[in-house]
């Protein structure tokens, strides 16, 4: 072991080669992922998030949601069954960080739009055991009480600069299109060709857009962006 | 090797020769972040059970608290152990007074310290990046940067200073530590702010990248943070307190190597059966199998170390701390890879299993080596003869070894069950379970593991009224006064 009697004389060339061994795993691991194009699917429909979902996925963030749910669907038969088909990478290419979380305390929610009304998330998110008595999540009533304090336009510029699709088009919209998502009498037309499948309503009904309007949005459009019927199992391998 | 750990009795002078008041300062912190992160800890296991327990305020949720007791506990608590033993160890084994001096010292105690509350505070107004122990937002992130830029300056500049020839193996340990960590938090954490004034951010990355690279961050805080740390906190205060040469000191240069090389891969076994590619995966399982023999390298080398003294197990319960501990580092570290196998963790992953898994690292290992290093630290730092009650030491290993031991087989049991309950079909071919079923289920663990987080609290106030009757200069009477060595009968 007389060689490494120089490593451990010299704290600058210990210090070196520690950062060089502990560089080449992260290295060879992290960016072929950058690299190799087949590491994303391409389907169609996945879009970016409209304003108002983008709020409530702060909502969700802040709220510290991801501790609890996953939004991974992994490969297995029993997942497929209970949750819906499988997540792809592709359902996730707009997240800022990904949401996938790490433990299920909860049910996944990778796929939860859709499957319960407006009303019912409304309700559930006010008083989780008024609808289901075992449950043990926390009940969230602020949410409806606090109004929305999002800055749309400065998110979406942002979401930009870190490499999201946004139109300048989207951007020049996003107040009025985050006003419009919760205001059913609203035109519609812009906000549904730039953001398809988006939940219009006027969720808890309140003059002033709150937080539980923008969680209830976000929830709603979770894993119903891909068309899972226009799809075989044989497109989707990579 | 062992020259260091073995170094010769105090004089007067030496004292003098080193920043050792700032140190004293940064025990206290340790302790008060140890019992914050355990008492969030007990809370939030409590809500588990008993959703009552939210308390009914935003600020009080499970979502927001847990991001709290897992930073207190890694960052608050692991990170100011880290910090002051660091220091104490480098100086010590260096035979250098610190560079920076007593106000570098303040500067990383203050420096640090404002971040965790930063963070914490944060937290519970909803601010954070929900990237899993890398929660902090970005200004909080900047300022960490620039305090582990002065730790390192600090810690480097005191070896480059040392008489000693070689730098002690502790050393590599805790270099390697504050290198790869901030590696790991430079790079996890590049994102843009929505607005300079807010603090909201979104990460550079996003999707399967963003996962990737969390979890190479995720796994490598353990790695890094929670393992080569404690390893050089380890390899200075068993030695030391054993009063016997580390065991091997080809065994710790290779297994020094191997551990930093092989840790950086193993994050992908966080994503297994994920999105992200099968590829990457197997190369995340592989190199986590074989983590698992530098990782027993670290524990051979600890324990081997009582060669001779194992008698001292008997009567000191303060290396009784610091040997379990890596008894517990052992265990921790042969479950996990066991757990990184794709079709066991295909059972695991989502599952309180892995709540288990850390806390049986967290609890046994990091915890109770930071326990044995504060006992010994505490009498040294203030020129106390001895501690205040070994007996008291000696109640407090066994009440959190009990808590340790309820905490993890109520997490392998409601873990394992759940995971079995949500793949169970009926003889129909349906699904057996519904999801709120299986939560149903798990509720009387919920309760046990809470039980035990109590216990484990319980021994940590008392280890802080201990260290504090320590500190004001008292002995307990009955307790019988003799130097370790002489001692005839087991303490307690």
């Amino acid at each position: 072991m007389n060689w490494h009697k120089k490593i451990e004389r010299n704290v600058v060339l210990l210090g070196a080669l520690t950062l060089v061994t502990v560089s080449i795993g992260g290295i060879v691991e992290i960016v072929p992922t950058f690299t190799i194009e087949t590491t994303v699917e391409e389907v169609e429909g996945v879009r970016p998030y409209s304003p108002l979902e983008l709020a409530g996925r702060q909502v969700y963030i802040q709220e510290g949601c991801y501790n609890c749910h996953s939004q991974q669907i992994r490969t297995f038969r029993d997942e497929v069954e209970r949750y819906g088909h499988y997540s792809l990478a592709a359902e996730s290419m707009y997240d800022h960080p990904f949401q996938w979380g790490s433990k299920r305390t909860g049910p996944d929610l990778a796929r939860v739009g859709g499957k319960f009304s407006n009303e019912w998330q409304i309700e559930h998110l006010i008083d989780p055991r008024a609808l289901v008595p075992e449950s043990i999540m926390p009940a969230y009533p602020h949410l409806a009480a606090r109004q929305l304090n999002f800055d749309a336009e400065a998110h979406l510029r942002a979401n930009v600069a870190v490499g999201v699709p946004y139109t300048d088009e989207m951007v020049a919209n996003a107040r009025a299109d985050l006003r419009a998502q919760a205001n059913p009498d609203a035109d519609h037309e812009g906000l549904l060709e730039r953001y398809p499948k988006v939940e219009i309503d006027a969720f808890t009904g309140r003059a002033e857009i709150t937080q539980m309007d923008a969680l209830v949005a976000y929830l709603q459009i979770l894993g119903r962006m891909v068309d899972f019927a226009e799809y075989g199992t044989e497109d989707l391998i990579q | 090797m062992a020259q260091g750990a073995t170094a010769t009795a105090e004089t007067a002078d030496s004292r003098t020769r080193y920043c050792e008041e700032t140190l004293r300062l940064f025990v206290i912190i340790t302790m008060i972040w140890g019992i914050a992160a355990f008492a969030l800890g007990v809370l939030i296991a409590f809500q588990l059970a008993f959703p009552v327990m939210n308390l009914g305020f935003a600020e009080t949720t499970f979502g927001r608290l847990r991001p709290l007791h897992t930073s207190a506990a890694i960052f608050g608590f692991g990170g100011n152990a880290l910090i002051v033993t660091s220091l104490h160890v480098v100086q010590r084994t260096c035979k250098a007074r610190l560079v920076g001096g007593e106000e570098g010292a303040m500067f990383l105690l203050l420096g640090y310290n404002a971040f965790l509350l930063m963070a914490g505070v944060g937290y519970m107004f909803g601010i954070t990046q929900s990237k899993e122990y890398a929660e902090p937002e970005w200004f909080a992130s900047i300022w960490l940067t620039i305090v582990w830029v002065v730790y390192l300056i600090i810690f480097m500049g005191t070896v480059m200073k040392r008489e000693e020839p070689h730098i002690y193996v502790a050393n590599w340990f805790f270099l390697a530590f504050i290198i790869t960590i901030a590696m790991l938090h430079i790079v996890n954490n590049l994102a843009v702010p929505v607005s300079i004034y807010g603090s909201f951010s979104y990460s550079l990355f996003s999707g399967v990248q963003s996962a990737i690279i969390q979890w190479w961050y995720g796994h490598n805080a353990v790695g890094f943070f929670l393992t080569a740390g404690f390893l050089g906190m380890m390899y200075y205060y068993i030695p030391k307190r054993a009063q016997r040469p580390v065991y091997s000191y080809r065994l710790s240069i290779i297994h020094f190597w191997a551990l930093i090389f092989l840790y950086i891969w193993a994050g992908p076994h966080h994503l297994h059966y994920t999105s992200l590619p099968d590829w990457t995966q197997t190369l995340g399982m592989v190199f986590s199998i074989m983590l698992w023999m530098p990782s027993w390298g670290g524990m051979i080398n600890g324990i081997m170390t009582l060669s001779g003294a194992w008698d001292k197990l008997r009567t000191d319960p303060v290396l009784r701390f610091l040997v379990v501990s890596v008894a517990f580092y052992g265990i921790a570290t042969f479950e996990g890879p066991v757990m990184s196998i794709r079709s066991v963790n295909a059972l695991s992953h989502y599952t309180d299993w892995t709540v288990g898994h850390v806390h049986s690292g967290a609890l046994g290992w990091v915890a109770f080596v930071t326990f044995g290093a504060l006992y010994f630290l505490v009498p040294y730092l203030w020129n106390r003869k001895e501690l205040y009650s070994l007996k008291l030491v000696n109640y407090h290993f066994w009440i959190a070894t009990i808590g340790i031991v309820l905490y993890i087989t109520a997490m392998w049991i409601s873990g394992i069950m759940q995971g079995l309950m949500w793949r169970s079909y009926d003889e129909l071919g349906f699904l057996q379970y519904s999801f709120v079923e299986t939560v149903e289920a798990m509720h009387p663990f919920y309760v046990i593991r809470a039980m035990g987080g109590v216990l484990f609290l319980i021994g940590a106030l008392m280890m802080a009224y201990n260290l504090v009757r320590t500190i004001r200069g008292d002995v307990r009477q009955e307790e019988a006064v003799r130097p370790m060595a002489t001692a005839t009968r087991p303490a307690g």
